[in-house]
């Protein structure tokens, strides 16, 4: 033993302390290094970004910063900014958004009645929940299909008939299937359950509404459609577009599935021929040419033309994002509801759309981004959206010369709102991932 | 199952148009037919009567009559003498370099964005992060307003570089002049000789083409690299250099001039034009940038692994392994970005731009009345002109496309 | 989510369609009890809502005049904002009652377009400003300026005319709005800006130091601003001259807001008596009121005042009365007599 102890000099009794590691490769160095200058080409860029952050900084900060809240008018702006800063500095005037929140945001919608949209809005946030989140009770569901109509009903008001009269319509086809079933035969059920409720909203809706708001008038003031303007017209022409496109669009992408050669052609024809238009051209042909196509006299509001035209655009952008949906699901599915024995409806109403539409969701959310944001585009047919307002704002003799300051506002609300619903779409995009894996 | 099998053996009865699956695919079909039939005869005889009311008629006469009205931005002889037609002719080319340069640049920008938001270095992905999400998420139209104002607020007006101590500079040793008009670049003035210094050029590339492909050949069989990069831009450079000397230089460059109002000589890139492109290609290019994103996300680790463990450097791997097989994945979305950034070319009215939408589809419109038939053309340009593009692109697509034997 | 509205409306519209043709402009509009005016999306001085949303400004008396004649009340007028793309097209298929949206009455547009104009309610005529600084005085010394100039309208024909026949070049810049042409302008994107005198005098007025431009004398163009009807109503095309003529003539004979209520009651000059309806059956004439211009004088003033409360020299606007003055003080307005 003692032996061995004299052969080794020197032997290690108890374990050396850690030593703190470099000063390079620890804590915000250590990052620095790796995430900043790990490289030549790294340390220019890092230096480069760093130079572009301070130099928008540097020019934006104060004039966004010592804007002026309190003034009436550009001139008075001017002049509470000589007074505080010095003739010369430039500031921003955020008082036109204090002046004209209200018009940028309801339009000429009645001041007193504001609580009518915000209400409307609250409506569609519940009734929109269940769709969105799986873990809400099911039964949520049943008020997602009254919603719209009550939605329609706060926002333009009158009479309660007119909307309750036009979901009536609705209830015709399940009247029919339940109780004529016996009366009809199979076909005529079908027919009639397709046709009896045109005939019932083209001739009999109408005089139905009038009639019981002769007897029973309940209703609240109606407003219209004229008078609505601002962030709220983006939300409705944007909210009611892709709302009313997707059904159209899930028939669409059917459609082009279909083996049936003329649907599949006039689909095919119908979807290309949207899509390869841009959506200013059917705005102007919504505006100036639809009146050329409806039979003379005709005549009905430019909101109601723009939804349907902007409707019929989403519609095509929905299909193709549905036939993205059809597509990626696996042949087995189709040829597994064949083998149950199901019809093309059923297969479609149970087996293959719940799972495509499924898979489609964030495309449908992005499709629907787009449309949000192309709604800015109505100012070119005179809708005064956010931009037509801060046109309409501007040509005042109070604010004539604004500028940056609507714009960015403008900018900044559009970019809440998209944001706030890409990330959404990530959110679901991650979890259906996780989903099929 | 029976029907297929044991067709009824009564004759024919109505109801089979529906029941049975031999003809109810034909059933339905007819009544489509016939309901799209009749919804089109629907709208002619609507649009036939409405104009017949207006007293009006279809007729494109209106192409042909004088239009009066100027446009500043023409690739062709345009003066206000000319025809509506030749008016939309001038818009349509304008559209086309629009679209033709916004794409290049979209997919430039997106193309860097795209890389560097998955670059390590923690400021430039936040940067570009930043860029990507401020772009997709605020309408072009914004865009192309704010960009339009940002390029006249911060460029100086061409009233400033008069004088002796004046505020403005022309940049790149007085050749360039960046005013809020516009940027005014030389112009070349072609002289005798051009055509030999042309070809002489030409040969040069030739060259070029023929030594890549020797100094390929050489490293595959031997293994050694030639400086490639090197012999390519002396081929390039000195042959034209010494010929543009020899000759007398045959091509001369004429600068941008303060007279007057304005600058004169040179080429004249419009501010709007400017504002346009630059706005559609980075607004395009952030869309662009997340499908390149996805796209290098969708190549597995182990190929940069690999690539890595050849040695190559990380830029190469990009350029070498990812990109290559990235571009598989980005380029059908890219068809429809390039498709998106055409058809958003329509907002140049916003900015003064003189585009198909604002000459055929605008003035033209307002001056003559015939929005029917001016609506119906312009329609039809922007559909025939997407169709061209993804066909197109189909068939790029198609070529690089993994060949699945 | 609106569904009802399309239905509900293609619903209204099956059934009106067949009862539109049989009723007269008038009857429709007081059926409706609304006046559908086609207006600006805004022009400074003329068009424009104010913080409260209510539209104010020249052209948007002129409607609320006509809504005070047809329907006795000036403030039953629903303004549709119209750009100079939509407006004929609106007005042609009846979206609109009347156009009162600083409209050019030209040739083409009157018979061409099968349009009636009413009468004119401001005379105006292109012209250019300049920033003082740039020494120019004269229209013709603009060989080669880059010139702002709103699109759409007959602005851009005539500037072509101008420079053409005295054989000058100009770059033009198109702008769509006129907020976006002032901004262009104050920036130096273009050495001149281009537009209606009236258009250019509230502009300059809204900048920040208004003597550093000056409006060049040239005037290039007439352009005789005034409210537009479809062709086939002529009753309705009557109302809507008759409003602004009695609008006019008030001014002349002395009839305002003030004191119409007083002057209605009969005075000894017999053509007032026979405007306010206490003499003569004018109104009845028309298928109005008989003391339809009485309501309208009451609510909106007549054409001085709608002039001087919107448009004229103690407004930020402050334009001068020039050719819109009474033909009996060197100016144009020159109704005809109601008789």
């Amino acid at each position: 033993m003692a032996d061995i102890n004299a052969s080794r000099a020197f032997v290690r009794k108890e374990m050396l302390p850690e030593k703190t590691p470099p000063v390079a490769e620890a804590g915000a160095l250590k990052w620095l290094r790796e995430n900043l200058f790990s490289s030549v080409l790294n340390t220019i860029l890092t230096i480069l970004s760093v130079f572009v952050i301070y130099w928008i900084l540097s020019h934006v900060t104060g004039w966004v910063v010592f804007g002026i809240w309190d003034a009436g008018s550009l001139s008075e702006c001017r002049e509470l900014r000589d007074a505080r800063y010095g003739e010369g500095v430039s500031v921003a005037c955020w008082s036109v958004l204090t002046d004209r929140w209200d018009q940028l945001m309801f339009g000429f919608y009645p001041s007193e009645l504001y609580w009518r949209p915000i209400l409307a809005l609250l409506v569609f946030f519940v009734a929109i929940a269940p769709v969105l989140f799986d873990s809400l009770p099911r039964k949520m569901l049943l008020f997602s299909l009254a919603a719209p109509f009550i939605c329609y009903w706060l926002l333009w008001g009158g009479m309660i008939w007119g909307p309750l009269a036009v979901a009536a319509g609705f209830a015709l086809p399940v009247l029919v299937s339940r109780f004529g079933a016996g009366l009809l035969g199979p076909l005529g059920t079908t027919v009639a359950a397709v046709i009896l409720p045109v005939l019932y909203w083209l001739f009999a809706a109408g005089p139905i509404a009038g009639a019981l708001g002769s007897v029973l008038p309940i209703g609240i003031t109606f407003i219209e459609s004229n008078d609505f303007g601002g962030f709220m017209l983006a939300f409705i022409i944007g909210i009611t577009g892709i709302l009313l496109s997707l059904p159209l669009g899930v028939l669409l992408a059917l459609g082009r599935q279909s083996d049936l050669f003329i649907i599949n052609k006039f689909c095919v024809f119908f979807i290309e021929v949207i899509r390869g238009v841009p959506l200013i051209v059917w705005l102007f042909t919504a505006s100036i040419l639809l009146n050329y196509f409806l039979p003379p006299g005709t005549n009905f509001d430019l909101m109601l033309r723009v939804i349907i035209m902007v409707t019929l655009f989403a519609s095509a952008y929905i299909a193709e994002v549905v036939r993205g949906g059809l597509a990626a699901l696996p042949r087995g599915q189709y040829e597994g509801a064949d083998s149950l024995g199901l019809d093309y409806a059923q297969s479609m109403r149970l087996i293959i759309l719940p799972q495509a539409l499924k898979i489609s969701i964030p495309g449908i959310v992005n499709t629907f981004i787009g449309l949000f944001k192309d709604t800015t585009l109505v100012v070119f047919i005179g809708l005064l959206d956010p931009i037509g307002l801060s046109n309409a704002i501007r040509a005042t003799t109070d604010w004539n010369g604004i500028y940056w300051e609507l714009f960015i506002f403008i900018g900044l609300c559009f970019f809440v709102c998209c944001y706030s619903m890409s990330k959404y779409s990530q959110y679901l995009e991650r979890k259906l991932r996780r989903d099929h894996r | 199952m029976a029907t297929l099998s044991d067709p009824p053996s009564e004759g024919f009865r109505l109801s089979q148009l529906l029941y049975d699956t031999r003809y109810r695919s034909m059933t339905i079909q007819v009544i489509a037919f016939m309901l799209i039939m009749a919804g089109l005869i629907w709208l002619a005889n609507n649009t036939v009567q409405n104009l017949a009311a207006l007293g009006k008629d279809f007729d494109f006469g209106f192409l042909t009559t004088r239009a009066g009205y100027d446009i500043n931005q023409r690739l062709i002889e345009y003066s206000n003498d000319s025809t509506h037609g030749r008016a939309a002719l001038v818009g349509i080319l304008n559209t086309l370099l629009v679209a033709f340069v916004g794409c290049i640049l979209a997919t430039i920008f997106g193309l860097f964005a795209g890389v560097l938001r998955l670059s390590n270095n923690w400021i430039v992905s936040r940067l570009m992060g930043v860029y990507v999400e401020m772009f997709r998420n605020i309408p072009t139209l914004v865009w192309i307003l704010i960009v339009f104002a940002i390029m006249t607020e911060a460029m100086p007006a061409p009233r400033d570089f008069r004088g002796e101590d004046a505020e403005a500079m022309m940049s790149l040793f007085g050749t360039v002049a960046i005013t809020n008009r516009g940027v005014y670049i030389p112009s070349p003035v072609v002289g005798d000789g051009a055509l030999i210094l042309g070809l002489v050029f030409l040969a040069s590339i030739i060259g070029i083409v023929f030594f890549r492909r020797f100094a390929k050949a050489r490293q595959e069989a031997t293994g050694e690299q030639l400086p490639v990069l090197w012999v390519s831009l002396g081929l390039l450079i000195v042959p034209s250099l010494v010929f543009y000397l020899i000759l007398g230089r045959p091509i001369t460059l004429q600068y941008p001039e303060l007279t007057g109002f304005n600058f004169t000589g040179g080429v004249h890139l419009r501010n709007s034009f400017i504002a346009l492109t630059l706005a559609l290609a980075l607004y395009t290019g952030a869309f662009i940038a997340e499908n390149v994103r996805g796209g290098i996300l969708a190549i597995s680790k182990g190929q940069t692994e690999a690539a890595f463990s050849l040695g190559l450097q990380p830029g190469r791997t990009m350029q070498l392994v990812i990109l290559p097989q990235a571009l598989r994945v980005i380029i059908p979305p890219l068809i429809s970005q390039y498709l998106n950034l055409t058809k958003n070319s329509s907002l140049a009215l916003a900015v003064g731009y003189m585009d198909v939408r604002s000459t055929l589809g605008g003035i033209t419109i307002n001056q003559t009345g015939r929005e029917l038939e001016g609506m119906l053309l312009l329609g039809l340009f922007y559909l025939i002109t997407s169709l061209i593009i993804s066909a197109a692109m189909n068939v790029y697509n198609n070529s690089v496309k993994l060949k699945e034997r | 989510m609106k569904k009802s509205v399309f239905f509900g409306t293609l619903a209204v519209a099956a059934m009106a369609s067949g009862a539109v043709s049989a009723q007269s402009m008038l009857e429709q509009v007081q059926a409706r009890g609304e006046l559908l005016c086609g207006s600006n999306t805004g022009l400074v001085g003329f068009g424009a809502p104010d913080a409260n949303g209510e539209w104010q400004g020249f052209d948007v008396a002129m409607c609320r005049a006509v809504a005070a004649a047809v329907l006795g009340d000036p403030n039953a007028v629903e303004f549709i904002p119209l750009t100079t793309t939509t407006r004929f097209t609106a007005l042609a298929s009846g979206e609109v009652d009347v156009l009162i949206r600083n409209t050019t009455w030209t040739f083409s547009r009157d018979v061409d377009l099968a349009f009636e104009f009413g009468g004119i309610n401001y005379y105006d005529g292109q012209g250019f400003m300049v920033p003082r600084e740039l020494g120019v005085s004269s229209a013709m010394e603009l060989d080669g300026a880059t010139v702002c100039i709103q699109t759409g309208t007959t602005t851009e024909l005539n500037l072509a005319d101008f420079f053409s026949s005295n054989n000058m070049s100009y770059e033009p810049v198109p702008i769509e709005t006129n907020a976006e042409a002032q901004q262009q302008y104050l920036a130096g994107a273009c050495d001149v800006y281009t537009t209606d005198t009236s258009g250019l005098a509230a502009t300059r007025a809204s900048f920040e130091d208004p003597g550093a431009h000056v409006i060049l004398p040239e005037v290039v163009s007439k352009e005789p601003l005034g409210p537009v009807v479809r062709h086939g109503d002529n009753q309705w095309g009557d109302i809507v001259r008759w409003t602004l003529n009695g609008l006019i003539s008030a001014e002349e004979l002395g009839i305002t807001s003030a004191n119409v209520a007083e002057l209605a009651a009969g005075t000894d000059v017999p053509e007032i008596n026979r405007m306010l309806g206490s003499e003569g059956e004018l109104g009845a004439m028309l298928g109005l009121e008989n003391d339809w211009l009485v309501t309208v004088i009451s609510s909106v003033g007549n054409y001085g005042e709608i002039f001087a409360q919107n448009i004229g020299e103690d407004t930020p606007v402050g334009l001068a009365r020039g050719l819109n003055a009474q033909w009996t003080d060197g100016g144009l307005l020159y109704s005809p007599p109601f008789r």
